[in-house]
């Protein structure tokens, strides 16, 4: 068997990091607790785009290993177990829902319709707080089979070095991804898009979709080139892998661009009240500015950065241009929930700061807890061989 | 007439990959620039060997692709915002978002377009299809199962002794020299050759037959028609959606025409004297406009300066002066009594002249009569 050639020895992440993370985690943890004290509506919108962010991240790298398993591809292979670690937030997404559900009347107003709004009272059977719970659990519940049997298969086969469990796991992916394609729809229109509840836009499932695959493509990037570049992964391998990163990333900041502007500018054109209303939410005092704040962070500084042949393979541009998507998904989904609650224009306060410090250490710790466990590398796959020898 | 064969290259074989990226890299050592390496399938690594420079395919598609998005732009902008303005849909006329799909279509056609032009006929040379090596028996070893280098006569280091010198080195299999074909150097290409234009006649009959049968066939067809035929009322056709089957209805009852506010005063000038007060205040633009639309409507009867001095020489009769005592005694509203419902053979205005062009004609009368009885406080 080809892979047996591969020589990996496992190297500890540094316990640096671990404390890094740790800290993160509990700085992250008491200014929320502090900010549901103080002020538990605030606090619970900032919960949504905390979620939604962990759902992107996690999810979003639940696709990126399925896709591999299902197109085949070797180029990922050496670096796959990344995705499988980030993965593993799928289990404590429930953490982060309950706060929030507790809250749940302060930021759905569709929890409680004025009787005269007849709007609400329609989308009721949709709208209402048990079936929305049903949803949640069960969306969970899929992503958590999902990602335990794929990885527990992947895992196996660090052992057992049998082919047949990447059979198996190309069936399971091949049954996750519609399944992931209506669990992120969903979750997009239940979290975000209902935040304005009157408000519709077709197209918004797959707005979602394209900011949470760029996130779980970036945070991947980020773990991915600075392990290998410190030697995490095996010897040999090449920077011509991280074209393929790259040319991803630039693929999927295209993508968002595209999707987002189809959003726009069909709702602009037909310029009907219902719907223009929603665009008005955030162009309306400073939010104009963070508007065309978005455009920069999303599409115009990634794509420039990206967008030359040689840039796409530098490890150092990869990291920056990846951080710079990660932290505009975080923008985005800002942007998508706080314009909703805000009219007046931006506000910003030490609440904002709660989650994302939250979720970068328990990115970091979880990371490193399961780098402790798991090969970093997936020693027994097929296809590692070719992976390790890719060249463009 | 037989000339003396001109050598373009020495050729070695060789049986792997890895033998000829290390006789490359002796190659390129030993200081040669014009030579290439030739492998039936593109070798990892070569270009690094050869010490190729990074291709400058790149910039072309970049120039041209940011030319199309500027081009789209301006062209965009001319069209509906300058040379022939028409608001659409309540937008500016200049509206940037409805611009951005044609500016992103023409980025990506005129950058792929320029790349590949520039490609085939600026980074390959074509049309050169009497290269030297075509047609060797060496180009048929190396697109087979052979790797071959070729190293060009007119290579400033070149010299048949010490090239095969380095070829044998480097275990070359084989060693050959290749010339050019005398009769290609000498062949005189004609452009209208039989073959080529019978090839044209070919490509014109089927574009024109593709295209024709696309637009009157093709395009009235299921389901191509589903555009054409729409559920909505044409002109003249029977409604069955109405129970008195008009398809065209009558606006509402009450209904007014934007800029169009009835005139409630026909036939009662005196009346109209008395209710109608000017809405324009005087201002230099009001005057402005009065002018050109006075000298444009009222000055070929009434004169220039309103004094009765028509330019018709008699063929209609003459109106009075309106800096008689009794239209400067007139109220605004009586005066625009007689241009809305014309007065004996004086016709109405009505269809010239808006509401408010009347009443800055009539501001601009109210200034020639000022001036022609001027007081003498006006002079201070
Ligand atoms: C086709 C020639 C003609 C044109 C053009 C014309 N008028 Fe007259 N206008 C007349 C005649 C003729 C009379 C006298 C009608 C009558 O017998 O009462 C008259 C009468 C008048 C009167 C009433 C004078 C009076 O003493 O009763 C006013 C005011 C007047 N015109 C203003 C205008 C203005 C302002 C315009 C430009 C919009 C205009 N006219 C254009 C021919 C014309």
């Amino acid at each position: 068997m080809s892979s047996s050639s591969v020589e990996y020895y496992r190297k500890e992440l540094p316990s640096k990091v671990q404390t890094i993370g740790l800290v993160l985690l509990l700085v992250g943890l008491v200014i929320i607790i502090l900010g549901y004290i103080v002020n538990p509506a605030r606090s619970a919108q900032n919960n949504i785009i905390g979620f939604t962010f962990v759902v992107s991240i996690a999810v979003g790298s639940l696709f990126f290993v399925a896709i591999e398993y299902l197109s085949g591809a070797v180029w990922s292979t050496p670096f796959r177990r990344v995705g499988e670690f980030l993965s593993s937030l799928i289990v404590i997404l429930p953490f982060l829902a309950i706060p929030l559900l507790l809250n749940i009347n302060s930021v759905f107003h569709w929890t409680h319709p004025k009787p005269a709004d007849k709007i609400l009272i329609g989308k009721a059977p949709y709208l209402n707080v048990q079936f929305f719970i049903f949803r949640v659990i069960v969306f969970w519940l899929i992503w958590l089979v999902f990602y335990y049997f794929i990885t527990k298969n992947s895992r196996k086969q660090d052992q057992t070095k049998d082919q047949f469990l990447t059979t198996a796991n190309v069936k399971l992916s091949a049954i996750f991804m519609p399944l992931f394609a209506l669990t992120i729809t969903f979750t997009a229109i239940d979290w975000l898009m209902s935040l304005a509840p009157h408000w519709f836009s077709t197209i918004f499932g797959v707005y979602y979709f394209s900011g949470t695959v760029l996130a779980a493509l970036a945070a991947g990037t980020i773990f991915i080139v600075l392990l290998n570049e410190r030697g995490y992964f095996v010897e040999e391998i090449h920077t011509d892998s991280y074209y393929s990163l790259g040319a991803l990333l630039f693929a999927f900041t295209n993508f968002w661009a595209y999707i987002a502007f189809s959003q726009f500018l069909l709702i602009w054109y037909a310029n009907l009240p219902e719907e223009t209303l929603w665009f008005l939410d955030r162009w309306n005092g400073n939010w104009k500015f963070f508007s065309i704040g978005l455009l920069l962070v999303h599409f115009l500084i990634p794509y420039i950065g990206l967008l030359s042949q040689p840039s796409k393979s530098n490890p150092k541009r990869l990291v920056v241009m990846a951080s710079v998507l990660l932290f505009a998904h975080y923008y985005d989904l800002y942007w998508l929930v706080m314009p909703n609650f805000y009219k007046d224009g931006i506000v910003f306060g030490w609440i904002e700061l709660g989650f994302p410090i939250l979720i970068a250490g328990l990115v970091i710790s979880v990371f490193v807890y399961k780098s402790k466990k798991v090969n970093l590398v997936p020693i027994g796959d097929p296809k590692l061989k070719r992976g390790i020898d890719f060249r463009l | 007439m037989m000339r003396e064969k001109i050598l373009y290259s020495f050729t070695a074989i060789f049986d792997s990959p890895d033998q000829v990226s290390h006789a490359t890299e002796k190659v390129v050592e030993q200081g040669y620039t014009k030579f290439d390496v030739h492998s039936p399938y593109p070798l990892h690594g070569m270009d690094k060997a050869m010490k190729l420079p990074p291709s400058k395919l790149g910039y072309v598609a970049l120039v041209f692709g940011l030319s199309g998005t500027l081009g789209a732009l301006l062209s965009l902008w001319w069209v509906s915002a300058i040379d022939y303005p028409i608001l659409i849909g309540g937008k500016p006329l200049f509206s940037f978002p409805a611009y951005v799909p044609v500016m992103f279509e023409v980025t990506v056609l005129s950058a792929s377009i320029a790349t590949v032009l520039a490609m085939l006929f600026f980074f390959f040379k074509l049309p050169n299809n009497a290269h030297p090596l075509h047609g060797s028996d060496y180009m048929k070893k190396v697109s087979a199962d052979k790797y071959g280098i070729s190293i060009q006569a007119d290579d400033p280091k070149f010299d048949e002794a010490s090239v095969r010198k380095l070829f044998e080195s480097v275990h070359a299999k084989e060693i050959n020299s290749i010339y050019w074909d005398n009769e290609e150097l000498t062949h005189k290409h004609k452009i209208f050759e039989p073959k080529f234009l019978t090839f044209l006649l070919i490509v014109a009959i089927i574009s024109s037959g593709t295209t024709y049968f696309t637009l009157n066939k093709l395009m009235f067809m299921l389901p191509f028609n589903w555009m054409m035929e729409q559920p909505k009322q044409s002109a003249q056709q029977e409604s069955l959606f109405f129970s008195d089957g008009f398809g065209m209805r009558l606006p509402v009852a009450g209904t007014i025409a934007r800029g169009y506010l009835p005139y409630q005063f026909k036939g009662q000038p005196d009346v109209a004297g008395e209710k109608l007060v000017n809405p324009i205040p005087i201002s230099i633009e009001s005057l402005k406009l009065g002018q050109t639309k006075f000298d444009i409507y009222c000055s070929p009867c009434h004169g220039y300066h309103a004094e009765g001095d028509s330019r018709l020489r008699g063929q209609f009769p003459n109106p009075p002066s309106l800096h008689s005592e009794k239209i400067r005694k007139w109220s605004d509203g009586r005066i625009f009594a007689v241009l809305t419902d014309g007065q004996n053979i004086m016709p109405s205005y009505t269809t010239q002249l808006s509401v408010d062009e009347r009443w800055s004609v009539i501001n601009y009368l109210r200034a020639l009569q000022r001036a022609f009885n001027a007081k003498e406080s006006d002079l201070q």
